[in-house]
């Protein structure tokens, strides 16, 4: 199992290199990528499109770089493509392009609508008979989207149980603490008063990663991971004005001396 | 050098000191698009609605209902394409006074790539009755669309873009609904041109004039209404119109211009634009030539024109 500084060192270094992309939502999202890519998602990185696949919707789209880095290192593409994110033709797209890239299972970067395509493609395999899952991962700001509880609502009616959503509760959206823009809360009740079964963890542990995934249950499953946007650099984590800025050389020294 | 949305910005604080409905909703991407400026002058005129861009415009309509006039923006792809259906049918059905800034329009957003480059804003929003579309081309003039924009009668939408472009007009230079602007005159052909693709279509005229070509480069800031008084202009003078714009070549200025002159003074009209395709990220320089929106491919273009 690759480590989460591997991972963190990869993101850093490749938004530097890019001189632009998303720092804060990609950090957060570490320990969760390595928890489906390692432990749970049937895959075969020889094989990116076997049909009966587990497939990953990263509905929180500006998180590709964390995404490409635990592609690179599960080996569906070579580790040196990782410094060329966001350069023309390179096929690291600021926000994943399925068709540029092996290992991507959906294109997505506006907010609001991979909630709905993971219930597409998961009813779309139920319908083929495969035990193939979709897990779907949400930022949280992005719950403010209309269109995620249209899907929310539709998923447990369908009775669709071969999709896991997990939102990445990091606090933080593009301007702001989430409290302070749109709050959320009492989260976990709205999807519940919506027919899901929800789970929390940390979603830094890889225990209580385990635990969640593992939640027993006959409807739909949301795990809401809490987690911290910019995790593992201190002058990031929290940070809004982290969301979407590149760090700078000094800073890049800093934030990998930093990582542990 | 200044950036479009520079400018949108400015219209704004004024627009607000000038008339006080002016009220300003963002969607959480207030500090990209400096609305953060108008929600520090007046905070009681300003709400940040979160990642909700259907919702902004159904604000907006019940805002102007109660006799505001609320401009609402966030990138133009969610700006006028996530909230079409709202923008349709319940700001223009009832010609609502909802003005809509489409910030980071068209391949300036470069490394974000495809879902971020709003390349087809202008068509979805220009086929709409009653909206006024304005694609201003600089700074100065962003700030005067904003201005122009609390005299008119329902619904504007407005594209401007992220990164600096030259400055070509005046502080002073008003923005008119249903008015161009003819910059250089010349025989041989027109170039009409809007936002990011005036630069460029000012350059490629310079170039032209080196080899002994003359043509003509207006600004198409009115893409609705269009300046058809200009357009006709230009007919007369000139065997060839070429149209230049940061977006999809359907539906957009060359579909503006195109549906007008094929029924009132048919001309070959050649088209610089970005053809049925999607963006891709990199720099916005290396976008825009992998798109053919450059000075030499205007240049270019009235060249091959010339000798067929
Ligand atoms: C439909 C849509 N609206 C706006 C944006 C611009 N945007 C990109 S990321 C972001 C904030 C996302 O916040 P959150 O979902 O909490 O993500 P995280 O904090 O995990 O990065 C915004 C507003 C977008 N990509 N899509």
């Amino acid at each position: 199992m690759v480590s989460p500084k591997v991972i963190r060192e990869d993101i850093l270094r490749m938004i530097h290199s890019a001189g632009s992309g998303h720092p804060g939502g990609s950090l957060s999202l570490v320990e969760i990528l390595i928890h489906l890519y390692w432990k749970e998602m049937r895959i075969d990185p020889d094989n990116p499109q076997w049909e009966d696949r587990d497939r990953l919707v990263l509905s929180k789209g500006h998180g590709a770089p964390a995404l490409y880095s635990i592609l690179a290192r599960k080996g569906f593409f070579s580790t040196d493509k990782l410094e060329t994110l966001r350069r023309f033709g390179s096929g690291l797209e600021g926000h994943p392009h399925m068709q540029s890239l092996p290992g991507l299972d959906c294109s997505t970067g506006s907010l609001g609508q991979g909630l709905g395509i993971a219930a597409g493609l998961a009813l779309g395999l139920t319908i083929r008979k495969s035990r193939a899952r979709v897990f779907c991962i949400l930022g949280d700001g992005e719950l403010q989207e209309g269109s995620i509880w249209e899907s929310a609502m539709s998923i447990p009616a369908l009775k669709q149980t071969n999709l896991i959503a997990i939102v990445d509760r990091n606090h933080v959206q593009l301007d702001d603490a989430v409290d302070k823009i749109m709050p959320l809360e009492p989260l976990a009740g709205k999807w519940k008063a919506f027919g899901w079964t929800v789970a929390t963890c940390d979603g830094h542990d890889r225990e209580d990663i385990e635990k969640a995934f593992s939640t027993v249950t006959d409807k739909p499953l949301v795990i809401i991971a809490e987690t911290v946007k910019g995790k593992g650099v201190s002058f990031m984590e929290n940070q809004a004005l982290w969301h979407g800025k590149a760090p700078d050389k000094e800073q890049l020294r800093k934030a990998l001396e930093e990582l542990e | 050098m200044r950036a479009t949305r520079e400018g949108y910005v400015q219209g704004l604080l004024e627009a607000g000191e000038i008339n006080e409905k002016v009220v300003v909703i963002d969607g959480d991407v207030s500090r990209s698009t400096g609305t953060t400026a108008f929600q520090k002058k007046f905070p009681e005129r300003f709400f940040n609605l979160g990642i909700a861009e259907q919702n902004m415009a159904e604000y907006c309509a019940g805002l102007a209902l109660a006799g505001f006039i609320p401009f609402y923006s966030t990138y133009a792809v969610f700006a006028a394409g996530r909230a079409w259906d709202q923008i349709r049918t319940s700001i223009c059905n009832m010609n609502l006074n909802v003005r809509i800034g489409g910030a980071h329009g068209g391949t300036s957003v470069g490394p974000d790539g495809a879902t971020h480059q709003a390349l087809e804003d202008i068509a979805i929003t220009r086929v709409l009755p009653n909206m006024t579309v304005l694609v201003p081309a600089d700074a100065n003039q962003t700030r005067q669309a904003v201005l122009a924009s609390l005299e008119i009668d329902g619904p504007v939408y407005i594209r401007y873009g992220r990164n600096p472009v030259p400055e070509m007009y005046d502080r002073n230079k008003s923005v008119v609904p249903g008015k161009g602007h003819l910059l250089k005159e010349g025989g041989h052909a027109s170039i009409i041109a809007a936002g990011a693709m005036l630069a460029p279509s000012l350059e490629a005229a310079r170039t032209l004039s080196k080899k002994g070509i003359d043509v003509s480069v207006a600004d198409m800031v009115s893409i609705k209404p269009l300046d058809t008084d200009l357009i006709q202009h230009l007919a007369t003078s000139s065997e060839v119109i070429i149209t230049a714009e940061d977006h999809q070549i359907a539906g957009g200025l060359f579909g503006a211009v195109s549906e007008y002159m094929s029924e009132h003074c048919p001309r070959r009209i050649i088209p610089v634009g970005v053809y049925n395709r999607f963006g891709c990220s990199g720099t916005p320089e290396e976008v825009m030539v992998h798109c053919g929106l450059t000075a030499e491919a205007i240049a270019g273009k009235v060249e091959e024109a010339l000798i067929k």
